[in-house]
């Protein structure tokens, strides 16, 4: 195996000192890359589009929700009159609205955007690769998202507008096209970009598991890789293994909808008559889309958590504390996240006692989670805090991760679910522990790796302004929203005024929105500070944070093989900050053991 | 013309923050800060900022407490529903504690370990006491929260005893409920789907005598305060949830199976007017499962009533097939008209 490896390298260090010779065209260059730095890139600049149309149409449901049939220039603007007459929004594009938000959120912007971004730019990076073990399925994972990202944005411009089943899409109502607008070409078009994505995940996934397992450089071992390489490779194999039960579910969708096989539908009638499609199970679906769909949480949650480990331990210049639990509680979360799926269907019929099982690994989940945040909490204790922009978005993200995560030991009990399945409480709780939690490990990360992506630097006073408007945002938006859910109000309603036991509820939705604006007003100072400071920026020097990974050892240029010579020698592991007896404060990993000097946290 | 005005606004904010920036960031160079490193003064006050953002979130959260608190759900109305609240209140005492004492250290940690030019961190790698202290104290805790959770969760989930119950039905479709009260026997007759045809709208097998006296009701659902009721749930299209937020109660309704719930209404509706001091009460069945275009408008009223209300109420309601003529001259004409259906659609 490691002769198979050397063969490799060497291969690759002959190849770099050709490369002056060897011109690259555009196309090859910036298009079909190869290179995981592009592709790196072009995944991060594709997840910011997205993520800017996903946040675009919140900010129209939202404003719905607070004025409920209110008119407003910026909604008709946007989607016209058809969707938006005099600027109200129509009841189908709401329900489309909250299913594409949900769905762009989750796979393009935070499971393709964030995995995709990160994973590609720091995995060769990080473990002393010359690139991923096989560039062209990188460069297919990425032109396989990029035509995910396309179909679903092209969905909205269909007569039928796009899917609106939530997105989750259960059926039936997303398997019969006349239960709702969007359960037809809409659908269809969903089921289409799912897949592609599916695609895109796997050939990802396997990449980035085998270069971690098969190129690390020499002295790389596993409890030497920073805790991003843990997280990805973590992440990467909860994706292999649970995306394809996702494609599976998607499959019988398919089938459900287009070649008349029954595996959800059961019992149902359509415009008065009885459909021939019967005998199958919608609890089905429910099965195979959880047993993706709680992974999918982890796979979301771990890499920002990779993230922040690496940002927090850099800025607060100590060592991450535990960092063999950090890697065992990562491990315990996948495995758990594998057996929890369930809970997400306690109110659904499933039997009862296979609900109670699902309560007890559910829960189970909260240890490792615990140990995960206070071991953050402890490495922030005695340090030498620098707060660069990106600091103050892991610290916030320990923050979501802790607020929103607690509501989970109420939604994982199975009889405390049963009042608040499926209100605002719900969202409240997910979109803190999961969204906030993870765009803020994002953003971090942007802020952290911009100059080994772009080789320039973002605006620091910029980005504190961003993360201060962010940050209060956030809370401001996502906290009253446990309060709508005690108070029994149902997520995904057009409106709460048909039902007059939430009159009293209006300002709160009016105070979440004026957030949500505020919110969203705010981003655009990251968006400029974020395109500007690719062109304009300032350019970034070596190793900007004195970091001890191996990516700041790279020359402040997108070389081909990364190294211009050698592949870089790791002696220690990447967490010697501040460490006793030495003058400075780190010690790249690099740099050779003193003789007596204990690796791994000893001294 | 506004819309011209709100875009202009915004590109001046931008370009105003922008610029600020750039001031702020060559004030801080003419100074000899590094431009790429934050000073000092930007560390003490980024760190400044966490407390104080530590003080104004809690006050937030305390102002929403005292806001919104009131006007989350009142007391519970079903038995179970109160032993539900208590261990919900339980469990949330503790998750605040939690997350009261994790801020208190996260953002005070943050502002008190602010970087100092001449400072050094404490290297700090493990400690395997503390590790073991917090791995196996949130263990404990959680043993405590799951033993009570399942505890509970198997009382609620144990299906009611139909003989000693009121057994309804609860029949959901885009974009309503129906009801179907068991009759005189307190047995459901047998329903398909194919037999759902004009005027039997929940599709009743007339061949299924226990099926007669059932009565079908729609628009309001009473209930008998102080009495076991047991509802069988059915679909005939998507899947819908039937939430009683009043009762602590919901079940999916999924087409191709029946589901169950259980509970026992413990205070009348005229009853919670009074205690809530509001003439305009009601209770509801919310559906609360994305089911389609008007999901938000999804709702059946619910009236729970004395047992003796309850009876002389549902006395007046029409039977399915009623057994004599006599019966059939008082039914009311909006009654779903007996009529026998062709099998085999």
């Amino acid at each position: 195996m490691s002769m198979d490896i050397h063969a490799v390298n060497d291969h690759h260090d002959a190849h770099a000192d050709h490369e002056h010779h060897h011109e690259e065209s555009f196309v090859s260059k910036y298009v079909f890359s190869m290179d995981h730095k592009t592709i790196s890139r072009q995944f991060l600049i594709t997840a910011v589009v997205m993520a800017v149309v996903g946040m675009m149409m919140s900010v129209m449901f939202r404003l719905q929700l607070a004025w409920p049939h209110e008119g407003f220039a910026l909604t008709n603007f946007i989607l016209g009159d058809k969707w938006a007459p005099k600027g109200v929004l129509d009841p189908n594009m709401y329900m489309a609205l909250v299913t594409l938000h949900g769905t762009i959120m989750v796979f393009m912007v935070l499971t393709g955007g964030l995995s995709g971004t990160f994973s590609n730019l720091l995995i060769p990076y990080q473990i002393g690769a010359r690139d991923m073990a096989s560039g062209f399925l990188n460069m297919l994972s990425y032109w396989f998202f990029f035509a995910s990202s396309l179909v679903m944005l092209l969905s909205c411009f269909i007569e039928t507008g796009p899917a609106s089943g939530g997105w989750t899409v259960y059926p039936p109502l997303s398997a019969v096209a006349e239960f709702m607008p969007g359960s037809g070409l809409g659908m269809t078009m969903w089921l289409v970009s799912m897949s592609l994505f599916i695609v895109s995940s796997l050939l990802g996934g396997l990449n980035y598991i085998i270069t971690v397992i098969n190129f690390r450089t020499k002295g790389m071992s596993m409890t030497r890789l920073p805790l991003t390489i843990w997280a990805f490779f973590i992440t990467a194999i909860l994706g292999v293994l649970s995306f394809p039960v996702l494609f599976s579910a998607a499959l019988l969708l398919i089938f459900d909808r287009s070649f008349g096989t029954s595996f959800y539908l059961s019992d149902i009638i359509v415009n008065g008559a009885p459909l021939e499609q019967t005998g199958g199970s919608p609890i089905l679906y429910q099965h195979l889309f959880w047993f993706l769909g709680h992974p999918e949480v982890y796979i979301i949650l771990l890499p920002a958590l990779g993230l922040a480990s690496e940002i927090i331990a850099v800025n607060s210049r100590k060592p991450i504390f535990g960092y063999r639990a950090m890697i065992g509680s990562m491990l315990a979360i996948g495995f758990l996240s594998f057996i929890v799926w369930g809970h997400h269907m306690f109110i659904t019929g499933m039997n009862p006692f296979l609900g109670s099982v699902f309560v007890f690994t559910t829960l189970l989940i909260a240890i490792p989670s615990a140990v995960k945040a206070f071991n953050y909490i402890t490495t922030l204790w005695k340090g030498n805090i620098q707060f660069t922009p990106a600091m103050l978005f892991a610290i916030g993200l320990v923050s979501t991760f802790i607020s929103g995560g607690v509501t989970g030991i109420i939604l994982a009990d199975s009889a405390l679910d049963i009042p608040i399945h499926d209100t605002y409480f719900v969202v409240a709780h997910f979109h803190i522990v999961m969204g906030l939690s993870a765009i803020l490990g994002m953003i971090g990360g942007v802020y952290h790796w911009f100059p080994k992506l772009f080789l320039r630097k973002m605006n620091k006073t910029m980005g504190y302004i961003h993360f201060w408007i962010t940050f209060v945002c956030a809370y401001g938006v996502f906290f009253p929203m446990h309060f709508l859910g005690l108070a029994g109000v149902p997520r995904r309603y057009y409106t709460n005024s048909e039902v007059p036991m939430f009159d009293n509820l209006m300002d709160i939705n009016v105070l979440i929105t004026c957030f949500a604006i505020v919110g969203a007003l705010g981003q655009l100072i990251f968006l400029f500070n974020f395109f500007y400071s690719i062109f304009r920026g300032e350019k970034a020097e070596q190793n900007p944070y004195n970091s001890n990974t191996l990516e700041w050892t790279t020359p402040m240029a997108h070389t081909h093989g990364n190294w211009p010579g050698a592949l870089p020698v790791v002696h220690r592991w990447p967490y010697d900050y501040s460490k006793p007896g030495e003058e400075a404060d780190f010690i790249p990993q690099t740099v050779p053991l003193r003789p007596g000097e204990v690796d791994g946290g000893g001294h | 013309m506004v819309q011209l005005l709100i875009y202009l606004a915004i590109a001046l904010l931008i370009i105003t923050v922008s610029q600020l920036a750039r001031v702020f960031e060559l004030a801080a160079e003419l100074k000899g800060g590094h431009k790429n490193k934050p000073t000092e003064r930007e560390n003490r006050n980024n760190g400044r900022l966490w407390l104080v953002y530590l003080v104004a979130f809690f006050s937030f959260i305390l102002w929403q407490l005292l806001n919104y608190g009131p006007r989350t759900l009142p007391e519970a109305a079903s038995e179970s529903g109160v032993k539900l609240d208590w261990l919900f209140n339980f469990n949330m005492i503790i998750i605040f504690i939690v997350f009261i004492i994790t801020h208190i250290l996260l953002f005070f940690f943050a502002f008190k370990y602010y970087g100092r030019d001449n400072n050094r961190a404490t290297f700090f790698p493990h400690n395997n006491k503390l590790e073991l202290i917090w791995t196996s104290v949130p263990a404990a805790v959680l043993a405590v929260i799951i033993f009570l959770g399942l505890k509970l969760w198997t009382e609620i989930t144990t299906p009611a005893d139909d003989t000693k119950s009121e057994v309804i039905e609860i029949y959901t479709k885009q974009f309503d409920f129906t009801a179907r009260y068991a009759g005189k026997d307190n047995v459901l007759g047998k329903a398909n789907y194919k037999l759902v045809i004009g005027a039997n709208v929940l599709g009743l097998d007339s061949a299924d005598v226990n099926g007669h006296d059932d009565k079908i009701v729609k628009g309001e659902l009473h209930l008998p305060l102080n009495k076991e009721i047991s509802f069988k749930i059915r679909s005939q299209d998507v899947i819908h949830s039937v939430y009683f937020p009043y009762h602590r109660a919901q079940m999916n309704s999924v087409p191709g199976m029946t589901t169950l719930i259980h509970f026992k209404p413990t205070i009348t509706s005229a009853d919670m007017r009074k205690r809530l001091k509001n003439d305009k009460f009601d209770y509801y069945i919310l559906c609360n499962k994305i089911c389609g275009t008007s999901h938000y408008a999804m709702k059946m009223l619910v009236v729970v009533d004395s047992p003796e209300e309850y009876a002389a109420w549902l006395a007046k309601q029409p039977e399915f097939l009623p057994a004599t003529a006599k019966t059939a001259a008082i039914t009311e004409p909006t009654a779903a008209e007996p009529k026998k259906e062709e099998k085999g659609m």
